[in-house]
């Protein structure tokens, strides 16, 4: 396949960028979409050109490292996969390829395709984690009984790699599915009770303290999601948020 | 629950709660409206009963202008607040591919909908102030005094078809507004489970259903008289 590829330039956090076309050629359609991406900065280095900076890391679709707006949707047209599992095969010889960052005020971009998500690190901070004496008196969690749907609901919430791609499809740059699966996997289970009210309350205050927008309900985030994070989520952690204001 | 309206879940609630009475309001408008259809002398005694007793008119009509105000001052709130979160655009984004038109463009379909209204006090509203308060009369009769007076204004406002045009159209784009607000509204307040299942049939009624019929009497009475 040849392709024309519009990629977002910008050399540090304060230049202000621009899309820059590329052409490239002899592209496999088994490539995934990152290894397309490495073939053209081969031949940028052989050119002595500044490679396109972008993040990965695993590339089994699992870490959340890889991120990148390919052709106006968050890790592109495929659905239930991150970029690093973007095959190229999804697109068609002659194409145009748009590749921007994840855009969100509080995702500000560090170098071309690469932008800051520690956002997600400080709300998970605020309160995405339980607190246990692990001095050898630890309960095997296999011995607590757990309603299976209760159990299954958590694992999904639990799936949650904290791409940024829900952040990035919303048109309110919300992340709401974010925080909402984060509250979610604990609040659906009785180690995470213990500290429901406090988590729920510390890590909605720090979503917004990041400067996320408001959810609106528009779905996208849910559709765009590479692991299938339902808004049921969102709900839950509505419901949460509600009954830990009204408790406190 | 110091703050809960300040937070950006709390805004939801207060919105989502602000669109379930405004909801319930419509339909409650809707059923009277329909008795013009069927029965003038129904309408006229419904019409009469609300625009007089005391509860109605000094007690839930302000919470009514408070809640109207309110829904779209905090949607302007919200929709500047949403704009800060994302102050650079993508060159390329393609919305289609993973919500509705519906869902994107609330801001659009409800400021049509605030400018229907203005004209809907304009037509209906200032003058029943206008005549109960200002003149004083009270009685809802007509000025010849053969009977009320709630029908035959219905009846003569429907007379313009520019005014039915605009009527019209703001019935489509509220349909449009509820064919996605409905059922945000019951995700926002945590209903996830009514969401997911029998609500999500129920909105569609409602959403389509309701604007229709105030479609319907509009073109009634302005095909029929």
């Amino acid at each position: 396949m040849n392709l024309t590829l519009k990629i977002w330039r910008q050399k540090n956090a304060n230049d202000k960028g621009k899309m820059v076309d590329y052409k490239i050629n002899d592209v496999s359609p088994d490539m995934s979409f990152l290894e397309m991406l490495d073939v053209l900065n081969s031949g940028l280095i052989l050119k002595g050109e500044e490679p396109v900076a972008f993040d990965h890391d695993c590339r089994e679709g699992i870490c959340g490292s890889c991120s990148l707006y390919i052709n106006g949707e968050a890790h592109g047209p495929d659905r239930g996969v991150t970029t690093c599992q973007l095959h190229m095969r999804k697109f068609k010889d002659g194409d145009t390829i748009y590749i921007e960052p994840f855009r969100a005020t509080a995702f500000p971009v560090i170098k071309d395709l690469i932008v800051d998500r520690s956002a997600f690190d400080r709300i998970q901070n605020a309160g995405g984690f339980i607190s246990v004496n692990t001095s050898g008196n630890t309960i095997d969690a296999n011995a607590i009984p757990i309603n299976k749907h209760d159990a299954d609901d958590a694992f999904s919430a639990a799936t949650c790699i904290g791409c940024g791609a829900c952040v990035a499809s919303c048109k309110n740059s919300s992340a709401m599915l974010f925080v909402g699966a984060k509250v979610s996997q604990y609040a659906l289970l009785p180690q995470g009770r213990v500290e429901a009210v406090d988590r729920v309350k510390n890590m909605v205050a720090q979503m917004d303290l990041e400067g996320f927008g408001n959810c609106t309900n528009t779905g996208a985030c849910e559709v765009e999601c590479p692991k299938g994070i339902s808004l049921e989520n969102i709900a839950r952690m509505n419901r949460e948020y509600l009954f830990a204001n009204i408790k406190d | 629950m110091s703050g809960f309206f300040k937070s950006s879940i709390g805004r939801k609630y207060a919105m989502a709660l602000s669109a379930l009475f405004l909801m319930v309001f419509l339909l409650q408008h809707f059923a009277i409206n329909i008795l013009s259809v069927f029965s003038p002398d129904a309408f006229n005694e419904a019409s009469h009963f609300m625009g007089t007793f005391w509860a109605v008119q000094f007690v839930l009509q302000p919470i009514l202008i408070f809640g109207v105000v309110f829904h779209f001052v905090m949607g302007f709130v919200l929709e500047i607040k949403n704009n800060k979160a994302r102050q650079k655009s993508y060159v390329k984004n393609n919305g289609n591919a993973n919500s509705s038109w519906m869902s994107r463009n609330m801001l659009l379909t409800g400021a049509v909908v605030l400018a229907f209204l203005v004209l809907h006090f304009i037509d209906f509203w200032i003058p029943e102030l206008n005549v109960k308060y200002i003149q004083g009369d009270m009685s809802g009769l007509l000025t010849d005094g053969e009977g009320f007076r709630y029908y035959e204004e219905l009846v003569h406002k429907f007379e313009n078809p520019l005014r039915v045009g605009a009527y019209v159209l703001a019935f489509v784009l509220l349909s449009l507004h509820l064919l996605h607000g409905f059922s945000s509204a019951f995700q926002s307040v945590g209903a996830n489970n009514i969401y997911k299942k029998s609500m999500k049939g129920l909105a569609q009624v409602y959403a389509i259903g309701l604007p229709v019929g105030f479609i319907f009497i509009a073109l009634y009475h302005h095909f029929n008289h």
